[in-house]
């Protein structure tokens, strides 16, 4: 049997493809996160040129990163990268590093818009409420938007996993020794493909539907309890003179 | 009367592009003053309120605190903000905190109060607009005039000096829309000095000590609300009391 003689070899094509997949899309969350927070900077048409300036130009840069990584295949992107690299400018990747690269750029091409659009439907009512309390626009991001919008976008970070997880198999033309990359070595000199690749698919389900229960689980933590306690304690305490309060009045 | 002044608009005045929605605003707030920002919808009650606080830049014109000129980009922008806080009319909570937390938020990091000094501030607002015993539910499983008394506690626990309203009540369910006035009344007995944008025309008659009455966004009538609820001068306001069924 196809498994048992070679479980070992899926299992570590298994493991490499976790592997790359969560550490890339964990690095991609964290670069989509930086571009978009930037894109989303509004525009202070209060504020001078020539301070306006370099941040249209870091904008315009980084939009160009964005439309690059998401317009063009990740296969032709890991080949550019690995191969590209090694023979125009002589750079020797290691395989391992410019397939952590490839997936966690490409996941930050698509995360960007996804955080900036994701900070755009807050609504602006909250972020108003804090600058009237006194809180800057770094402080409103912070405390007030971000952690709103890493909540929301929980399910599209979800997407980006699933979508590592599979297509991480483009790396095998990188040799990478994924998932599919075992595949395709038991299968090439076994001819036992129907079997290798049935054996791949559930592997590849498994993995994914274990992501998407991991986020689910994420979320249901971050929303907390449905319900809310009274604190009739508090109350008591608070009401009934217990606790005292000492406010200066102000004159 | 104490007829310190504490906030002082001088010739305000605002334009969307070419629409002039504050034309030469000008009057004085003073210290326990609770004035009532009366006139139709679109008048610009709420633009003028938004200047207050620089959630809008005034096109020209000035603001006086304390007789010490404000402007946006003051590097204690925020330490003035602190202190005329705001209610607005949708509340403005933030969705993802409870209420404790959306009371102590801000006197963490702009007053930089520690936690325990914040929370315990908090209490002592949230009790008295009755919201103790909800610190621990969040925003969206509160009523609408239990948002808005979280939302007057929040502003009141950075002790501000004048507190802005703008149709704290307008977003109310009927029923709720007195828990809220009340809240207010008792700040308005407090001493509080309010600025406060409503269509609430039993209360500005009941409570404030002066009533403006802006039309197309200009002041057209400013006075004891005796006044201006039972001899108004002006034709215009004499029609928008009409259509508030003040006058018959
Ligand atoms: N951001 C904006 N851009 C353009 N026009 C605006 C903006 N905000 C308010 N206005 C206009 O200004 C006028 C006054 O609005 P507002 O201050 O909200 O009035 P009120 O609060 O008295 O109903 C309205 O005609 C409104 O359409
Ligand atoms: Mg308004």
């Amino acid at each position: 049997m196809t498994w048992s003689r070679y479980k070992s070899f899926y299992l570590i094509g298994a493991r490499n493809t976790l592997v790359i997949s969560f550490v890339s899309t964990l690095i991609g969350c964290v670069i989509g996160f930086a571009v978009g927070i930037v894109q989303a900077i509004p525009d202070d048409d209060s504020a001078s040129k020539l301070k306006r300036i370099p941040l249209k130009v870091f904008k315009a840069i980084l939009r160009g990163y964005v439309e690059l990584f998401r317009g063009t295949p990740m296969i032709v992107q890991a080949v550019f990268i690995y191969y590209g690299m090694r023979m125009a400018f002589g750079i020797h990747m290691e395989m391992w590093t410019a397939a952590f690269i490839i997936v966690s750029i490409n996941t930050g091409a698509y995360m960007a818009e996804t955080v900036r659009g994701g900070i755009l439907s807050i609504d602006r009512g909250q972020e108003e409420g804090s600058y009237a309390l006194g809180m800057t626009y770094y402080q409103t991001m912070l405390y007030v938007i971000l952690p709103q919008t890493f909540r929301n976008i929980i399910p599209q970070i979800g997407n980006n996993l699933i979508i590592n997880i599979k297509d991480t198999s483009v790396l095998s033309v990188i040799s990478i020794t994924d998932l599919f990359f075992v595949h395709k070595s038991v299968s090439g000199s076994l001819y036992n493909y129907f079997e290798s690749a049935t054996i791949v698919m559930a592997i590849y389900l498994l993995m994914t539907l274990g992501a998407s229960w991991l986020l689910r689980k994420l979320e249901k933590k971050i929303d907390g309890k449905k319900h809310y306690d009274l604190s009739t304690t508090d109350t008591l305490a608070h009401t009934s003179g217990l606790v005292r309060y000492e406010r200066q009045s102000k004159e | 009367m104490n007829q310190t002044t504490v906030l002082r608009i001088e010739r305000l005045c605002k334009t969307f592009g070419t629409h002039e929605v504050l034309r030469d605003v000008i009057f004085d707030l003073y210290k326990s003053d609770v004035v009532c920002l009366i006139g139709s919808s679109g008048s610009g009650k709420s633009t003028l309120l938004r200047c207050l606080n620089f959630l809008e830049d005034a096109t020209s014109g000035s603001i006086f605190f304390w007789g010490e000129e404000v402007s946006r980009h003051q590097v204690n922008l925020a330490e003035y903000r602190a202190k005329v806080g705001m209610v607005f009319q949708n509340f403005n909570l933030f969705d993802h905190l409870n209420v404790m937390k959306n009371c102590t938020l801000a006197m963490q990091k702009v007053q930089k109060l520690g936690r325990e000094e914040a929370e315990e501030r908090a209490r002592f607002y949230l009790n008295k607009v009755e919201m103790l015993p909800f610190i621990n539910a969040k925003p969206h499983q509160l009523s609408g005039g239990q948002k808005q008394r979280v939302a007057i506690a929040r502003a009141l626990a950075m002790e501000p000096e004048v507190l802005l309203f703008d149709e704290p009540t307008s977003a109310l369910d009927p029923q709720m829309v007195n828990e809220v006035l009340e809240v207010m009344r008792s700040l308005a007995d407090e001493g509080m000095t309010m600025l406060i944008a409503t269509h609430e025309m039993m209360f500005a008659r009941d409570v404030s000590t002066r009533v403006i009455f802006l039309d197309e966004g200009r002041i057209l009538e400013e006075g004891p609300p005796e006044e201006i609820f039972n001899c108004p001068k002006h034709e215009r306001t004499r029609e928008f009391l009409h259509g508030m069924r003040i006058l018959s």
